[in-house]
C-alpha cells in the first residue's frame, strides 16, 4: 500500500470513529485545515515536474475528495444523531392539568342574563329600556296608580317604609317597577314603548318570597294599541324567551288597580321530576299580569284617556329565570354561594344576541 | 271565598258538570284555586263490619280482623293497630288499591308481622275528615255495610275555593258569583224578589249614629219571643263544608247571610242591651271582649256600636260577647249596616282581626242592599226560631247613589279589540243586572248598586270581554312602527352590561347581594343617613339602604370561606345609595378577592399562584372603566383612599380631585374587624355615572393608520429614585417627552432591598421610539436617551443605576 493510500484509510477511519462533530472537525482540521496531512501533500506538487505532478496531483486530489465526502456524510449522521439526542432528552409532561382561563372561570348570575335576554328580545320589537329609582314616593308607587288611599289592594303589596319626614310624608321601597311607567308617561310623548326593568321590595320571606326581587314591565302607550296586540307581544315574547316553536297560553281576567281590563296569563307546561316544559303537558302555569292602562292612571300621567290608550304587563325576572333555567329556590339566587353561582351562572363571552340565539 | 256546588244549585239553575263551571269560574276572573272533591277522592271508602277482633300472633298492639265488606262476598283479614277495632263495630273500609289521603299512600296487600293484611280500617284523619288519629270511625249500628261512605255520610257535595279578586265584592256571597256564572250561559240565575215583612210593632230601640261618614247607613229590627237552638241539620252542613262551625241557629244564619249574599249582619240579644243603641266612635282607652274571646283597647278612630253600658261590637268587625246571643236567647236585635271601608280596614289591621264581615266591609257591600238583607235575615229568623218582627228603623241612606254612564259601544273594538254585536253586549250587561237604554253609537248604561267596582267605560269593556272570554280577542300582530333601529340601552346601561361582562372576563364570578345592610356598615361606609334607613325592616342586620357595594360583598366573600371555598373572586355591579332623591341613586361597579385569587386564577396551581393584593384589584377596576369607555388616558392614580381602605394599600382612581370615579386597595383592617371578616380582603369599586361620556363622533370610522416602514428603537433605563416617588410619574414624564417619537413606556423591573439604599428603590423602564422618516442614527438615539435621563432626573430626582 502507497502512503497516500494508508493516508487516506488512516482518515477515513478517524472520520468513521468521530463520535460527535467537534471530532469530526478536528479530523477535518488535521487533514484538509491549512496544515492538515492533505493539504501538505497537495503543497508537494510545487516542487514536482509537471509529468510527476499531473499523475500525483491526480491522486492526492482523488483522495482529498474522498475524506471531503466522507466527512459530509459523516457530519450528517452526526448531526442528525445529536439532534435526536436532543429531542429525546426534551420532553415535558403533557398531561399536566390547565388552568380555566379567566373567561372560563367567571360567571354572569342568571338574573345578569335573562335581564339581557329580555332586553334583546323587546329590543328587536322596537322597545327602550326605562328605569327609575328603588326609593319612591307612596304617589308614584300607589296614588298615580289608582291605589285609593286606605284600599285594600294597597295591602297585598307589603311596603317597606322610610322614617316620615317633617311634612308627614314618607318614601318607600318601590313595590313593584311600575313607578317606571308613571316616570316615562310624566316625561316622555306619545307613542311610548319601553320595558321596565329593576329590583323591588316586599316584606315577605320565605321558599318562595324574598325581601328584593327583580320584575319587567313593559307599557306601550299610543292611540290603538290594543288587547289583541297585547296578546301577540305576550306569545311572541313566551316563545323567543323559553326559546320554543309553540306555547299554548291562557288569558284569565284579573285585578290589578292599574290596569282595566286586568288579565293573568297562565302557560301550559309538563313538569317531571323538577323538570318544567313549555309547549307541552296538562298543567297551566301563571306567569305575568297585564292590561289596559286604567284610564285614572293616564289621566294621573297628564294623558286623555278619550285620546290615548295602551297596555301594560309585568313578571317576575327572578321568576322566569328560575322556571327557563330550572332553579329550584329563590333564596339561592340571593346567597351567592360560589359552588352555586358556578353552576347556574353563564360564561361572560355567553351573550344572549338574536341572530346567535340567546343561550345557545 | 268558599262554597258547595249545591249551594251554588240555590242560586242557578244549571245542568254543567263540575269541572265545566270551574273552567268558567275561572276564565270569567273568579279563578278557582281549589276543588275538594270529597265524592270523588273517597269513593272506594265503604262501609264495613267487623265480625271478629283476634290478637296478632306476633304483635302485641296488633289485631287481625275478619271484616264483614258486604259486597257478598268471604269476609276479608286485614290487620288493624286501632285500640278500638273490635267485633260488631261498623267502620270504613279501604280495599287495596285506595289512595289514602291522610297519608299519601296507596294502600297494597301487605303482611304484617307474618299475616297476610287485604285492606284496612280507617280513621277520620286518614279521610282527613278530622285530626282524630285514635282509632277507626265508629258508625252507627244501622250504617247500611256495603254502602259508599261518603254518600251515607253526605259528605259529596264538592268545595270549590276561589281566589278572589279585591274589586269583586259581589262575589264574596254566593248569590253574586250564581249571576256571573249565569252571564257566561252556565244556566239560569234564580233570583226571586225578597218581600217586606210587616212589622207586628214598633222598633223599641232607638238608634242614634254620630258620624254618619262612618256609618252610612244602619236598619235594626227586633224579634221577640224566638226559641234558638242549633240551626237545621241543612244549614249547619253548609256551614262546615266551607269550615266554619255552627254555633246556634241566630249566629248561623248571620254567618249565612254572609257566604250566601255578601251580607254581613249581626245580632244582638235585646235583654242584654241597655237602651238605645248609639254608632260612635270609641274613646280612648275603652275596652271590649269580642266574640272570639279577646279583649281589645280601643280609641278614637275606631266605630263602635254602644248602649247605655258601654261598647257592644266593633262596628263591622266583630259583636261584643256581653250581648251575644245564645241558646237562652228570647228577643233578638238584628243589625244590618253600611260603614266606611277604609276605617273598617284601618281598625281591621291595627286590632289584627281577620273576620268575614271586615273581610265584605272593607270591600265595601252593596248598599241598597242593607234593608233586603234585613229583611231575608228577619225572614230565617221567622222560619228556624219563630218569634214576632218590629217595624225596622232605618237611619241614613238606604240605597246608593244613580250610576249611569254614556258607553260608545265602539269603546269595545278600541281597548280590547275585538268586535261585539250590541245584542251580545245586550244580554251579557242585562245578565249581569245593567241596564241598557239606547241602540247605539252610544249607550246609557246603568250601574247596578252591587257593582261599586264598575266606574267608567273601561270597566263596562272589561265586563264585556271577561263573560265573550278573553280568548276570543284575536291576536294581532304588533307592527314596530318606521323607529330607526338605534341601540336601546341608555348610556348607563350600557356600562353596565360591559362592566358585568369585562368583570366576567377576568375570571370574577357575579354576585347579586342584598340592597340594605346593618346600620354599623353603612355608617362604616359613608351611609346611615336617617332618610335611608327603613322604618319596618324585615330584620335588624337588613336595616340600611347600601351606600356601597363592598359591604355586601365582604360578607358574602366570608360565607364562602366559612363554607371551606377560601379561594374567590365575586364583583357586583348594582345600586347604591347616596340619599332618598332619584339622583342619589348610583350604580357602582365593585369586586372582592380573597385568598389566592390573583388575576392569574383561583387556588394554588403548577403554574403559580398568589395571594390577591391591591393590584389585582386596581386591574378589576380598570377593566370596568375600559369596558365603560372611560378615558383612560385621562385618569389620575392617588395613593390612599377612604377610611375604609388600608391607607399604604389603596388607590384613589380620579379625573381631577373634583371627579373620583373610584377606590382600590386592601381592606382596612379595622373595618374588616368591624365587617367581621378575616384575612385580607382585597376590594375596588367604580361608580358608573362618574364616568365621562364620551363624544358622539359624526363617523363609525376610525382615523387612518401611519404605519411607519422604519424599524423601531429599544432602550432600557434603571433609575434610582426614592421611595416616596411614584413609578406612574416616571412614566408621564418619559411619554410627555415627545409623544409622536415614544411610543410606549413601560415598567419591567422594581427593586428595593440589597445593593439599594434602605429608602430608595430601583425602577427599570424599557423606552420604545419610532421612527417616522427615517431610521435613526446612534448619535439621535443616545441624544433622546440622554433627555430622558435629564428630565427623569429633574422630575423625581432619580439618578441613572450604574
Amino acid at each position: 500500500m502507497s502512503d497516500l493510500a494508508t493516508l487516506e484509510k488512516s482518515i477515513l477511519d478517524q472520520i468513521a470513529a468521530a463520535s460527535d462533530e467537534a471530532a469530526l472537525e478536528a479530523v477535518r482540521v488535521a487533514s484538509l485545515g491549512k496544515k492538515g496531512s492533505i493539504s501538505a501533500l497537495l503543497a508537494t506538487l510545487g516542487k514536482m515536474s509537471p509529468d510527476e505532478r499531473k499523475t500525483e496531483g491526480a491522486k492526492i486530489n482523488l483522495a482529498k475528495d474522498a475524506v471531503t465526502q466522507a466527512l459530509a456524510t459523516r457530519r450528517d449522521v452526526l448531526k442528525a444523531a445529536a439532534l435526536d439526542a436532543r429531542l429525546a432528552a426534551e420532553t415535558i409532561d403533557v398531561t399536566l392539568p390547565l388552568r380555566d382561563t379567566p373567561a372560563d372561570a367567571g360567571r354572569i348570575h342568571p338574573l345578569s342574563q335573562v335581564w339581557d335576554e329580555l332586553t334583546t328580545i323587546f329590543a328587536d320589537m322596537g322597545f327602550a329600556v326605562a328605569e327609575g329609582p328603588d326609593i319612591e314616593t307612596d304617589d308614584y308607587n300607589f296614588t298615580k296608580l289608582n291605589f285609593p288611599i286606605g284600599h285594600p289592594a294597597r295591602e297585598m303589596h307589603d311596603t317597606f317604609f322610610f322614617n316620615p319626614k317633617e311634612d308627614g310624608s314618607r318614601m318607600l321601597l318601590r313595590t313593584h317597577t311600575s313607578p317606571v311607567q308613571v316616570r316615562t308617561m310624566l316625561t316622555q310623548k306619545p307613542p311610548i314603548r319601553v320595558i321596565c326593568p329593576g329590583r323591588t321590595y316586599r316584606i315577605d320571606s320565605d321558599a318562595t318570597h324574598t325581601p328584593q326581587f327583580h320584575q319587567v314591565e313593559g307599557l306601550v302607550i299610543d292611540k290603538g294599541s290594543h288587547l289583541g296586540h297585547l296578546k301577540w307581544i305576550l306569545h311572541e315574547f313566551c316563545k323567543a324567551f323559553f326559546e320554543v316553536d309553540h306555547i299554548n297560553m291562557r288569558f284569565r281576567p284579573s285585578f290589578f288597580p292599574f290596569t282595566e281590563p286586568s288579565l293573568e296569563v297562565d302557560i301550559q307546561c309538563r313538569r317531571d321530576k323538577g323538570e318544567i316544559r313549555f309547549g307541552e303537558g296538562e298543567d297551566w302555569m301563571e306567569i305575568l299580569g297585564c292590561g289596559m292602562v286604567h284610564p285614572n292612571v293616564l289621566r294621573a300621567c297628564n294623558l286623555d284617556p278619550d285620546v290615548y290608550q295602551g297596555f301594560a304587563w309585568g313578571m317576575g325576572i327572578d321568576r322566569i329565570a328560575m322556571l327557563k333555567y330550572g332553579i329550584a329556590d329563590l333564596r339561592q339566587m340571593f346567597e351567592n354561594d360560589v359552588r352555586w353561582l358556578n353552576h347556574y351562572g353563564f360564561k361572560p363571552l355567553e351573550i344572549p344576541t338574536i341572530a346567535g340565539g340567546l343561550s345557545t | 271565598m268558599k262554597f258547595t256546588l249545591s249551594w251554588l244549585k240555590e242560586h242557578l239553575e244549571t245542568d254543567e258538570p263540575l269541572d265545566k263551571l270551574a273552567e268558567k269560574l275561572t276564565m270569567i276572573g273568579l279563578e278557582v284555586e281549589n276543588i275538594e272533591d270529597k265524592a270523588k277522592a273517597l269513593a272506594p271508602f265503604t262501609i264495613a263490619r267487623v265480625i271478629s277482633a283476634e290478637q296478632h300472633p306476633n304483635a302485641d298492639r296488633l289485631r287481625v280482623c275478619m271484616v264483614d265488606t258486604g259486597d257478598g262476598g268471604a269476609p276479608v283479614q286485614v290487620v288493624c293497630g286501632a285500640p278500638n277495632a273490635r267485633a260488631g263495630l261498623i267502620s270504613v273500609f279501604s280495599p287495596p288499591g285506595t289512595y289514602i289521603p291522610g297519608k299519601n299512600i296507596t294502600l297494597g296487600v301487605g303482611t304484617i308481622r307474618g299475616v297476610e293484611s287485604r285492606g284496612m280500617l280507617c280513621s277520620a284523619a286518614e279521610l282527613q275528615l278530622s285530626e282524630d288519629h285514635d282509632g277507626i270511625m265508629e258508625l252507627p249500628a244501622d250504617a247500611p255495610v256495603g254502602r259508599g261512605f261518603v254518600e251515607w255520610a253526605r259528605l259529596g257535595d264538592p268545595v270549590i275555593e276561589i281566589n278572589l279578586t279585591p274589586n269583586r265584592q259581589d262575589c264574596t256571597g254566593v248569590h253574586g258569583i250564581a249571576r256571573d256564572l249565569s252571564a257566561a250561559d252556565m244556566g239560569k240565575f234564580k233570583d226571586p224578589g225578597i218581600r217586606p215583612i210587616k212589622g207586628e210593632f214598633p222598633c223599641p230601640v232607638q238608634v242614634t249614629v254620630e258620624d254618619p261618614t262612618l256609618c252610612p247607613g244602619f236598619a235594626l229590627r227586633l224579634v221577640r219571643g224566638v226559641k234558638n237552638g242549633p240551626s237545621p241539620e241543612w244549614l249547619q252542613q253548609r256551614l262546615t263544608a266551607i269550615g266554619l262551625r255552627p254555633i246556634n241557629a241566630l249566629v248561623d244564619i248571620t254567618n249565612f247571610m254572609t257566604y250566601d249574599r255578601a251580607r254581613p249582619l249581626h245580632v244582638f240579644d235585646a235583654k242584654k242591651v241597655q237602651g238605645n243603641l248609639t254608632v260612635r266612635r270609641a274613646r280612648d282607652g275603652e275596652t271590649l271582649l269580642a266574640l272570639d274571646g279577646r279583649t281589645y283597647t280601643l280609641d278614637s278612630n275606631i266605630c263602635v256600636i254602644a248602649d247605655e253600658h258601654g261598647v257592644e261590637s266593633l262596628a263591622g268587625i266583630m259583636g261584643g260577647e256581653a250581648s251575644g246571643c245564645d241558646e237562652n236567647t228570647t228577643d233578638v236585635l238584628i243589625e244590618s249596616a253600611l260603614w266606611n271601608e277604609i276605617n273598617i280596614a284601618q281598625t281591621g289591621r291595627k286590632l289584627g282581626i281577620n273576620s268575614d264581615a271586615r273581610y265584605r266591609f272593607e270591600r265595601g257591600v252593596d248598599p241598597a242592599f242593607m234593608v233586603p238583607g234585613l229583611e231575608l235575615a228577619t225572614r230565617m229568623v221567622l222560619d228556624l226560631c219563630g218569634g214576632t218582627p218590629s217595624e225596622n228603623v232605618v237611619v241614613g241612606k238606604q240605597f246608593g247613589e244613580d250610576r249611569v254612564i254614556d258607553f260608545p259601544l265602539s269603546e269595545v273594538k278600541r281597548l280590547a279589540g275585538i268586535e261585539v254585536p250590541l245584542v251580545e253586549v245586550k244580554l251579557i250587561l242585562t245578565r249581569l243586572g245593567f241596564m241598557l237604554a239606547g241602540a247605539g253609537p252610544v249607550v246609557k248604561i246603568a250601574i247596578p248598586s252591587w257593582r261599586t267596582d264598575v266606574q267608567g267605560k273601561a270597566d263596562i269593556v272589561e265586563e264585556i270581554v271577561r263573560i265573550v272570554g278573553v280568548d276570543k280577542v284575536p291576536m294581532t300582530p304588533f307592527d314596530r312602527g318606521e323607529e330607526p333601529r338605534k341601540p336601546v340601552l341608555t348610556p348607563i346601561q350600557q356600562r353596565t352590561r360591559r362592566a358585568k361582562r369585562a368583570l366576567g372576563a377576568r375570571g370574577l364570578v357575579e354576585a347579586v347581594t342584598w340592597s340594605f345592610i346593618t346600620n354599623d356598615a353603612a355608617k362604616l361606609f359613608g351611609g346611615g343617613q336617617a332618610e335611608l334607613v327603613l322604618a319596618n325592616p324585615i330584620a335588624a342586620d337588613l336595616s340600611d339602604m347600601r351606600p356601597s357595594l363592598v359591604p355586601g360583598l365582604v360578607a358574602a366573600a366570608q360565607a364562602n370561606v366559612n363554607r371551606g371555598y377560601p379561594d374567590l373572586a365575586l364583583f357586583e355591579v348594582g345600586q347604591v345609595f347616596r340619599g332618598d332623591r332619584p339622583e342619589d341613586q348610583l350604580v357602582a361597579a365593585s369586586g372582592v378577592r380573597h385568598g389566592d385569587a390573583s388575576s392569574k386564577g383561583l387556588g394554588r396551581h403548577w403554574t403559580g399562584s398568589a395571594a390577591a393584593d391591591a393590584m389585582d384589584a386596581k386591574a378589576d377596576a380598570f377593566a370596568v372603566l375600559a369596558a365603560a369607555g372611560a378615558p383612560m388616558q385621562a385618569l389620575q392614580i392617588v395613593p390612599g383612599g377612604p377610611a375604609w381602605l388600608h391607607p399604604g394599600r389603596s388607590g384613589t382612581i380620579q379625573i381631577g380631585p373634583q371627579n373620583v370615579l373610584g377606590y382600590f386597595g386592601e381592606l382596612h383592617p379595622r373595618a374588616a374587624e368591624a365587617l367581621g371578616v378575616d384575612g385580607p380582603m382585597i376590594v375596588f369599586e367604580v361608580i358608573l355615572e362618574r364616568i365621562p361620556e364620551a363624544k358622539q363622533r359624526a363617523t363609525r370610522a376610525k382615523p387612518l393608520i401611519d404605519l411607519s416602514t422604519f424599524q423601531p428603537v429599544s432602550r432600557d433605563f434603571a433609575f434610582i429614585v426614592d421611595r416616596t416617588v411614584k413609578a406612574g410619574d416616571i412614566v408621564r414624564t418619559v411619554q410627555n417627552l415627545d409623544k409622536k417619537l415614544i411610543t410606549g413606556v413601560t415598567v419591567f423591573d422594581v427593586y428595593e432591598g440589597k445593593g439599594i439604599d434602605p429608602d430608595k428603590k430601583s425602577i427599570a423602564i424599557a423606552v420604545t421610539m419610532q421612527p417616522r422618516d427615517k431610521t435613526m442614527t446612534d448619535q439621535e438615539i443616545d441624544a433622546v436617551a440622554a433627555r430622558i435621563v435629564a428630565e427623569v432626573t429633574k422630575k423625581t430626582g432619580g439618578t441613572l443605576r450604574g
